[in-house]
Order: C-alpha cells, then structure tokens, then sequence
C-alpha cells in the first residue's frame, strides 16, 4: 500500500475508534460530576454512586437481570451447540433448510416481533392449560431463543475450523460417539462455549423490548427500569450504572480473552509434545 | 476398520442413529415451539376480533358446527390509514439510509484492518467487538447526552465561540440515523473484514501486472469478491433496522414515525392485540425477500461454501 493509502487508512481507522468510543468515554467522566445538570461539568463526585446505593429499583431489577442472564447463557450454549453440531454434521436431513432458517432468522429478526409473537403464543398457551405466568421463565424463553442463535453462530464456526482427524482418530481406537463428544470435541470447542456464554449473557442482560413483552408484575428487569428513566430525559443514575457496566464488562473479556490466549498456547504446546513423542 | 472419509458428512455414523436423532430434535423441536409457533399464532390472531378484554378465537363450535369468523379488517386499515403507509415508508428509508452510511464508513475501515500487520489484526478487531459487549441501551442514551440542546456538543461549540445558539440535533432524522449508524456499524464490518481478510492478493497482483490502475483493480476485483460480504452485512443492518424501537424512541422525534413504534403503540397503548399483530405481519412481508437473502448467504457459509 502506498504512504498516502496507508495514512488514510489510518486516519479513517482512527475516526471511526473515536466515533464508537466518544460515547462511552462521556458517559463514565459524566457520571462524576457533581452538577445535578447532567450535561454542565460541575466537578467531581461520587454523589451519584451514593445515590445508586440507595436505588432499589434498580438494584432488585440488577439481581434478577443477573438471573435471567445467567440461565440465558447457560440454556443458549446448550441449544445453540447441539444446532452448530446439527449444522455442521447432519448435511441431510429432513427439514435442514427450515431448521437453518429458524437458526439463523433470530439474528436479525426485529425485536418487536419475536417478543410480540411469543407473548401471544404464551398468553394461548395459558388460556389452554392455565400456565406459564408471566415472569422469569417467560423472559428467560425468550432471550434463550435469541442466545441460541448467537451461541450457535460462534460455535459453528469453530467447529468448521477444527479439523476432523482427531475426533475420527478416537474413533478409530474404539471411543464411543459419546466418548469422542465429551473427551475430544467439547474440550476442543470449550473456548467457543465460552465466548458464547459470555455473549448470550450479555445480551440478556441489556434486552429491552423482549423483556418488555414477556414481563410481568414484580419482573422489571434493569433495562427496562433504565430505558423507561432514559426516555424520560437525560438522568444521572444511568451514567453510573453504564459505568459500572463498562468497567466490569472491560475486566470480564480482558481477562478471558487473556485467560483463552493462555489456554491456547499451552494446549499448542502440549500438542507439540504429544507430536514429539510419536517421533 | 475402513479409512474414513476426510468430508465431515462422511463421519456422520460417530454419533449413531439415536443419538442424530436426538441432537437433531432438541433444537428442532425448541425452534418449532418458539419460534414457528408464535407467528403462527400471531398470524391468526391478527385475523381475529377483539372482545373487550380477549381476542375471540376464529374458530367457534356452536350447535355442533363450527363457525369461522375472519376478519381482514385490519388489514384494510393497514393500506388505508395513512398513519401505517407513512410508517412503514419512513421506516424503510430510514433503514435503507442507515445501511447506505455503514456500508460506506464499515468498507474501508475493514478493508485497511484486513491489511494491517496480522500481530495487530486481533486487538483492533476487539476494539471494534468491544463496545458491542457494552450496554447497547446505554451507549444509545449517550448520544442523547452528546446531541441535546444542552448537551455536551452544544455547551463545547459555544464555550469555543463556534456557534452563538445552541443548535437543534435532538430528536430529528439525524440524530436517529446517527444512533442507528452507531449501533449497527459492528455488524457491517464482521462480516466484511471476515471476507477481506480471507481474499487472494495475488489477483491484485495480476490485474495490476496486467497494467489495470489501482482503483480498477479495486472495483473490479476487490468488489466483486466482497459481495456475499456486502450482502449479508447489509442484511444485518437492514433488516432489525427496520423493526427498530429502542433507537427512534430515545433518540427520535415526531418526524421518524416508525413501524415498530406503531406495533408497541397498538400493543401497550390501544391494547388492540389483533391490530399489532396485522402489523407484524405486515412487517415480516416487508422483511422476508431480504431475510430470505440472508438466509442463503448463511446457508452457503454453514455449508463451507464460498465465504
């Protein structure tokens, strides 16, 4: 590339960093200020972190955003690797194209109808048979259908990295296909279910619309208490949860990605020493 | 026991029968409760009347017979209040201009990271994921902080004696496009650094071996390969872009009327459970030829096809 096509690309590389992280940086130095004026620099403080303390709505929409993200993850990672594995194995079978259809569409799908349209079907549901309220499990439903198609994005496409012949060599020396899943494969993929857990859970943990459809009395999720105060106006308590939110988040894949990376190399090592012995 | 095939549909005897079948179903049968159901549903529904707390079902048994009562009433309405057309239109132009915009700030920020030194490619690609991982609703409420008449651009810009008067950028098409373009800018660049990076630079090579120019070279053959890159990143965009709520109702003004907004309106607001759902369907209409792209390009990509 050319010194002029290497300066434009840095210089548009670098807009566009500025462009997605202006946002967050005024953000977290705003949920410092002093001045009850959300947007005018009255100094520092932690008032409004003083405040968070005391919100309970808040906290007790955290605590159950936090539930419903974990179960989110963990029922997501499940379902999403039995479709990567479906995806990736089965190549014929009877309704693949529906079944890779309805994979994938969630992707993409506006939130305001898959949330509109599971409601109506669980509101038939509990007119048949008198269950499931609203709650909890309604929302977890939800954002489990959305995890899943995320999770199985993430773990098809290490699956379709990962070269055949070591699970085609466990099977060769006897393992049973559920030996060769659970002592070649899943520690293959363990990085991929990870980072897909990680993904799923944050999803669920900032949905608004879904959440929104499929609540119901006592179940306000933080989101949905953060997006009706957003609405109102500019407020102070939102700035501190998003830095809250940013910080942990920042710690958390930092330290799996540097947990992966680790992981990583040492599994190349002691590849290479496997490799070594045969010799 | 015989050399086994290097394909990967050949190795499909290492889980046996039961255990395809049981991979297979789980998801299946998941995917058909929660996810074809509920449009199912929804479809009939939006064909039904509201009683005056319940929809009444379609179907009623009645003296031994059954008594199917339809009504597209609804549909009716959709074509003929002008609410809903201006909606939906204003909607897809809105979704359309904010593909336009990431597609032309996504294309050369993924082709310039998919040819900086391959040691730094992973970091800047988790500098752009990072932000994604962040509340997607918080990062929205902050352009409300940077764009308001008393916001952080405004005080700037007057305390630098740029402009006298705060300038109005709250609330209008442009600060809801530039929401819109903001969050969906990963989505176009994944998919397209994914097909930049994987691209042969020797035909790059030849064509400018050949005497092209460097910009031919680039429209036609660094385009051209990128399609299915172009394609499914559009998608991406395009289509939740379409059913957007969250973005027109924190950063959009009485001018950006959009659908999803008419379909919670319906929903929460009138409690007219048929009429939303008319409007969902109406809304999927609109979606399923770009949906149905984007299936196929996954389609092909699961496959192992061309990428």
């Amino acid at each position: 590339m050319s010194r002029l096509g290497r300066r434009t690309g840095f210089a548009w590389m670098g807009g566009v960093y500025v462009f997605l992280y202006l946002p967050i940086f005024t953000l977290i130095v705003f949920s410092f200020n002093a001045s009850p004026m959300v947007t005018n620099w009255g100094g520092f403080s932690l008032r409004w972190y003083q405040a968070l303390m005391q919100d309970t709505e808040i906290i007790e929409g955290f605590k159950l955003s936090l539930k419903i993200a974990f179960a989110t993850g963990c029922s997501s990672v499940v379902l999403g690797t039995l479709a990567a594995i479906t995806l990736h194995r089965f190549k014929r079978f009877p309704g693949r194209t529906l079944f890779a259809g309805m994979v994938n569409s969630p992707l993409v799908m506006p939130e305001v109808i898959i949330g509109l349209s599971l409601l109506l079907m669980l509101v038939s549901v509990q007119k048949l048979f008198g269950f499931p309220d609203r709650g909890f499990a309604t929302i977890w439903l939800g954002h489990t259908l959305l995890g899943m198609a995320y999770a199985t994005v993430v773990v098809l496409s290490r699956l379709q990295e990962m070269s055949p012949s070591l699970e085609e060599a466990a099977q060769d020396l006897g393992a049973l296909p559920a030996q060769v899943f659970f002592l070649i494969t899943l520690p293959l993929i363990s990085q991929a279910l990870a980072s897909a857990w990680l993904l799923t859970f944050t999803l669920s943990l900032d949905d608004v619309v879904i959440s929104a459809f499929l609540n119901g009395p006592g179940s306000t999720t933080m989101p949905i208490t953060i997006f009706s105060r957003a609405r109102l106006g500019l407020n102070p308590s939102v700035n501190t949860v998003a830095t809250l939110t940013v910080v942990v988040v920042s710690i958390g894949v930092l330290t799996a990605s540097v947990w992966m990376s680790r992981r990583e190399r040492r599994r190349a090592q002691e590849m290479a020493a496997a490799y070594r012995k045969v010799d | 026991m015989s050399a086994l095939p290097a394909s990967s549909p050949g190795y499909a005897h290492l889980v046996g029968r039961w255990g395809r079948v049981a991979v297979i179903s789980v998801p299946m049968v998941f995917l058909l409760l929660v996810f074809l159901l509920p449009f199912l549903v929804v479809f009939k529904i939006s064909v039904s009347e509201m009683d005056t707390v319940f929809f009444k079902d379609v179907l009623t048994f009645k003296d031994d017979a059954v008594f199917l009562a339809l009504k597209y009433g609804n549909y009716i309405s959709l074509t003929q209040d002008a609410l809903y057309l201006t909606a939906y239109l204003s909607s897809i132009k809105i979704a359309a201009i904010t593909t336009a915009i990431c597609l032309f700030i996504a294309y050369p920020f993924a082709y310039f990271l998919a040819r900086s030194p391959a040691d730094r490619r992973p970091a800047l690609l988790m500098l752009v994921m990072l932000p994604f991982w962040t509340s997607f609703l918080l990062r929205v409420y902050a352009w409300k902080m940077l764009l308001a008449d008393a916001g952080v651009f405004n005080n700037v810009a007057i305390a630098l004696g740029l402009i006298a008067e705060p300038v109005k950028m709250m609330n209008t098409p442009f600060s809801l496009v530039l929401g819109m373009v903001y969050t969906y800018l990963p989505f176009m660049i994944l998919p397209l650094y994914a097909n930049l990076v994987k691209m042969d630079l020797t035909l790059l090579e030849a064509a400018l071996d050949l005497g092209a120019k460097p910009w031919q070279a680039f429209w036609r053959i660094t385009v051209p390969l990128s399609a299915s890159g172009i394609i499914a990143g559009s998608m991406l965009v395009f289509i939740p872009c379409v059913g957007e709520f969250v973005i027109p109702e924190l950063l959009g003004g009485p001018e950006t009327l959009m659908i999803g907004h008419v379909l919670w309106n319906e929903f929460f607001g009138n409690n007219d459970w048929p009429m939303a759902a008319s409007v969902a369907v109406a809304m999927v209409a609109l979606i399923i030829i770009p949906l149905a792209l984007f299936n196929k390009y996954q389609a092909e990509s699961t496959a192992g096809g061309r990428v």
